[in-house]
């Protein structure tokens, strides 16, 4: 079994061992008040799209499937966590019991629209396979838009399009269309996000050195040599597919409860992208890369904020320029020598101050 | 080999494929003996891996019939196939480049373990037992086929000769009673090729099936076949002994042109 | 009576969906990238068109002209800095600095010209042609957006068949390579097609500010998803494809939007897309493509 283990279990090991140590770090800065109310408010989100992320990966990375709907899942599973946590909060009080039940209520339910949704989707190949999940982020942000979800004493009552919901006493509208959902119980905490990466990670790392995980890139890297040596190639990708949707639906789940109001539009075609770049410049298949690379680029905009109406403009050329110092060697040299140019100017600086 | 006391591992029947007008290999008759090393040889474009893409159904025949150990396979998938007991190698590398040596053989017996995702995931006893079961096997298999050294680099960064001994290790991975090696010394050198024979004859001994092999170095057919059969222009122009070939005209013709 | 009316302005939806199309997949067929910020030309092409009509009092047809002088310099600029350098890297790599790109454009249409709209002045006047003693009632808008559809497409489908830079463009998108080998400049080739991409990206936005009078920087975002799904439904890389695929998607729009749901009409139009990618894996007039065994 030594083989197996030697170098990739230390790899994975210091990505748990990283996960928790900032774990500790960042509850610590929390705690004593050294961290920003805008930090804080970041790490909840920051854990979900991690996960996402993780999803993600799993797809793009390991998989090798391009796929441009991953908000699309979060969507699912952030709307059914916020219906399941509305029906159950009279039911169920314990916030943390709670959370639970809806964190895995949006995995299921992302995971059985990932199935349906990877029935036709998986057919195709390449571009077309993009473009199809892009199709069904847009269309699940449609619906999601157009329906009115409200609970009363009879049950639970739905309309689509048409507000046409009538409440009986003491009812409460939970989805309202365009404007989402309102007054949801805030019942997400950092513990939580933590503990929602950590197994995460664990399925997709436990999935990739499996006999699933093995057959998933053995698809990846050649389809027909896949076959000839008996591995059922759609099953394999389905199975990538289905768990990315599901970890996607579990962040969507937490990430809903974080916010009072969650709407339709905070799961665009834009979120997709994002989560994407995440991914890509964490390196694919990596995912310790994405963990911090999703971190980083999450909060960089949080630290640009001194920069103004400039920060989005730079964090877009930072964006160019690590694609290309990560993709071409003589930008890389170009732009390294930029570096040691303006380090030399500052030393020379330093020096005559002396 | 004896020939008249064993049930026959192949038989193919009048197989024939159609590519739009174009008939691409026609009324093939083939058997193949268990233990038995068969030659599949033919100038360019005769047939021969279109063949092979029938056996192992990544083409669908337009006619004809293939038993394997007497079992129909005609209607089977590729997959089917594999499990069944056909294995290949491809004349173009087909490896799994971004995985290690070791996980392309284990990858071969994907079929062989059997337990679930959430087996795999929830790390389970059988997972354990299963994959200890499946590595132990993956290394004799790499050891046969000189490769144990490497079995943690990336596929993609072996030499071109390691690259053609690893597909082979994997689709013995999948424990087959009938192997299909598409061109396997190509781009080996004279030492390199020399070795492969061996490892041929070793493979054929140790694990006791049938092999069958496309290959344009004469030398290597000649030397490790027992039974030839000649493809050219879809049709089989000749079948027999390695010295019956040599001696038939039209084969020299077919290579030589007229 | 009613529905011809409706096809005509999903026609007239269409075509500019299709103009932007081209430039899809035009630059996908060549540069084999999906050049997401494609959108974003088109919206800076809104605002220069903009100015030159709302800020000088020039005439449209100066407005278009300055605007496709703008856009295609934005265009091979962009080319050259951002895409260029990543000729080896994988497609992953281009695709998300494309994505930096767009939003470049964006943030930086922002800073420069607020994220408030801006209203677009009236193009083409509100111009009525009447047909059917008064039944059938059709704005000279939408005839001229149809007939410059019509127009470009004649004009680009000469230029790629009959030109010899159309000829080597075609070469390129088949095999870069053996290109190279018969002596042509691929480099050249590619740039060309940004220019023509990005140059179509600046008539469209005029054409699609004259039916939508909003300027804002997220202007491009979503004709720019609905042409790429355009182009993807017609096949992407085909030129013919991008223009019957964007027809199709302006006229299953406009109709979803007329007889079935108004705020259905987005995933309706998206459902169609799958389900013909379905039936035709590659789009309508998408190539087959058969891996080799």
């Amino acid at each position: 079994m030594k083989t197996i283990f030697d170098k990739k279990h230390i790899s994975r090991t210091t990505t748990y061992l990283l996960v928790i140590v900032a774990y500790i770090v960042l509850t610590i800065l929390q705690k004593t008040g050294n961290l920003g109310s805008l930090f804080s408010g970041l790490l909840v989100p920051v854990c979900c799209f991690i996960v996402a992320g993780i999803g993600l990966n799993l797809n793009v990375g390991i998989s090798g499937e391009l796929n441009l709907g991953q908000a699309g899942f979060m969507s699912v599973g952030g709307f059914t966590g916020v219906i399941v946590s509305g029906a159950l909060s009279t039911m169920i009080p314990n916030g943390i019991i709670r959370l639970i039940i809806v964190i895995i209520c949006g995995a299921i339910v992302a995971g059985i629209f990932g199935y349906l949704i990877g029935i036709p989707v998986l057919k195709l190949q390449g571009d077309y396979l993009a473009i199809v999940t892009l199709a069904f982020g847009q269309i699940i942000m449609s619906l999601i838009n157009n329906l009115y979800i409200g609970i009363d004493k009879n049950g639970f009552q739905v309309s689509f399009i048409n507000n046409t919901l009538e409440l009986g006493e003491g009812g409460r509208v939970l989805l309202s269309g365009p404007m989402g959902a309102n007054g949801i119980d805030r019942i997400a905490t950092f513990t939580a996000g933590i503990i929602l990466v950590l197994v995460a990670l664990a399925i997709v790392y436990n999935l990739m050195y499996s006999r699933n995980g093995r057959a998933i890139m053995a698809t990846r890297d050649n389809r027909i040599a896949a076959e000839s040596i008996g591995i059922h190639v759609a099953n394999t990708k389905m199975l990538a597919f289905v768990t990315s949707a599901s970890l996607a639906g579990a962040a969507g789940a937490l990430y809903g409860m974080n916010f009072s109001t969650l709407m339709p539009l905070n799961f665009d075609f834009n979120s997709s992208i994002l989560i994407l770049v995440y991914v890509v410049l964490g390196g694919l298949g990596n995912m310790k890369g994405t963990i911090i690379s999703t971190a980083i680029l999450m909060v960089l905009p949080e630290l640009l904020r001194s920069l103004q109406n400039y920060r989005m403009i730079i964090y877009a050329i930072i964006l160019i320029l690590i694609m290309l110092v990560s993709n071409n060697a003589t930008a890389k040299e170009k732009i390294s020598g930029l570096f040691k140019f303006l380090k030399k100017n500052k030393a020379e600086g330093v020096e005559a101050n002396e | 080999m004896s020939e008249n006391n064993k049930a026959p591992i192949l038989e193919v029947r009048d197989l024939g494929i159609d590519f739009g007008g174009l008939t691409a290999v026609n009324d093939l008759n083939l058997t193949v003996y268990p233990e038995e090393i068969v030659g599949l040889i033919g100038p360019n474009g005769a047939g021969k891996t279109t063949v092979f893409n029938l056996l192992t159904k990544v083409y669908q025949p337009t006619r004809g019939t293939i038993k394997l150990c007497g079992e129909d396979i005609g209607k089977m998938t590729t997959i089917d196939v594999s499990k069944a007991g056909i294995a290949r190698t491809f004349q173009n590398i087909r490896l799994f480049m971004n995985m290690s040596v070791l996980d392309n053989v284990l990858c071969g017996m994907h079929n062989e373990t059997k337990y679930s995702p959430f087996t795999g995931i929830l790390r389970l006893p059988k997972y354990y037992s299963q994959e200890k079961m499946i590595e132990e096997r993956a290394i004799q298999l790499l050891d046969i086929m000189d490769l144990k050294d490497d079995m943690d680099l990336m596929a993609g960064n072996l030499p071109y000769g390691a690259q053609r001994r690893l597909e082979i290790a994997r689709a013995l991975a999948t424990s087959p009673k009938l192997l299909l090696l598409d061109e396997p010394a190509a781009g080996m050198n004279p030492q390199e090729t020399e070795e492969l024979m061996n490892t041929i004859r070793f493979v054929r001994d140790h694990f006791k099936i049938a092999i069958l092999l496309i290959e344009h170095d004469m030398k290597l057919v000649m030397g490790i076949c027992e039974k030839i059969t000649v493809l050219n222009f879809g049709m089989m122009l000749a079948q027999g002994t390695p010295d019956e070939i040599q001696a038939n005209p039209e084969v020299v013709k077919a290579y030589l042109g007229e | 009576m009613a529905f011809l009316s409706y096809l005509f302005s999903g026609l007239s939806l269409g075509s500019v969906y299709a103009i932007i199309a081209l430039g899809y997949s035009m630059v996908y067929g060549i540069a084999k990238m999906l050049n997401f910020a494609h959108g974003d030309v088109i919206m800076i092409g809104a605002y220069i068109s903009y100015f030159v009509m709302a800020s000088f009092g020039l005439p449209v047809y100066v407005a278009v002209i300055a605007a496709i002088a703008v856009c295609v310099i934005l265009g091979v600029t962009i080319e050259r800095f951002a895409y260029k350098p990543l000729r080896q890297a994988p497609s992953l790599a281009v695709l998300i600095t494309a994505i930096g790109v767009s939003y470049f454009l964006q943030n930086g249409a922002q800073l420069l010209w607020s994220s408030s709209a801006k209203m677009y002045p009236s193009v083409f006047g509100n111009g009525q042609l009447h047909l059917f003693d008064g039944q059938l009632s059709i704005s000279y808008l939408t005839i001229i957006t149809i007939l410059v559809c019509i127009f470009v497409m004649v004009c680009l489908s000469l230029f790629i068949n009959r030109t010899k830079t159309g000829s080597a463009m075609r070469a390129c998108s088949e095999d870069k390579g053996a290109a190279t080998l018969m002596g042509i400049n691929v480099n050249r080739i590619i740039s060309i097609t940004f220019a023509i991409g990005s140059g179509l990206a600046a008539i469209a936005a005029v054409l699609f500010c004259a039916q939508y009078p909003a300027v804002s920087p997220t202007l491009g975002s979503m004709p720019g998803i609905k042409a790429f799904t355009a182009a993807v439904f017609g096949g992407i890389g085909s030129i013919p494809g991008a223009f019957l695929g964007g027809l199709a998607l302006g006229i299953i729009e406009t109709l979803t939007k007329a007889y079935i749901s108004t705020q259905l009409s987005d995933a309706i139009v998206f459902a169609v897309l799958i389900v013909v990618l379905l039936i035709k894996p590659t789009g309508l007039l998408g190539k087959k493509i058969r891996e080799k065994v």
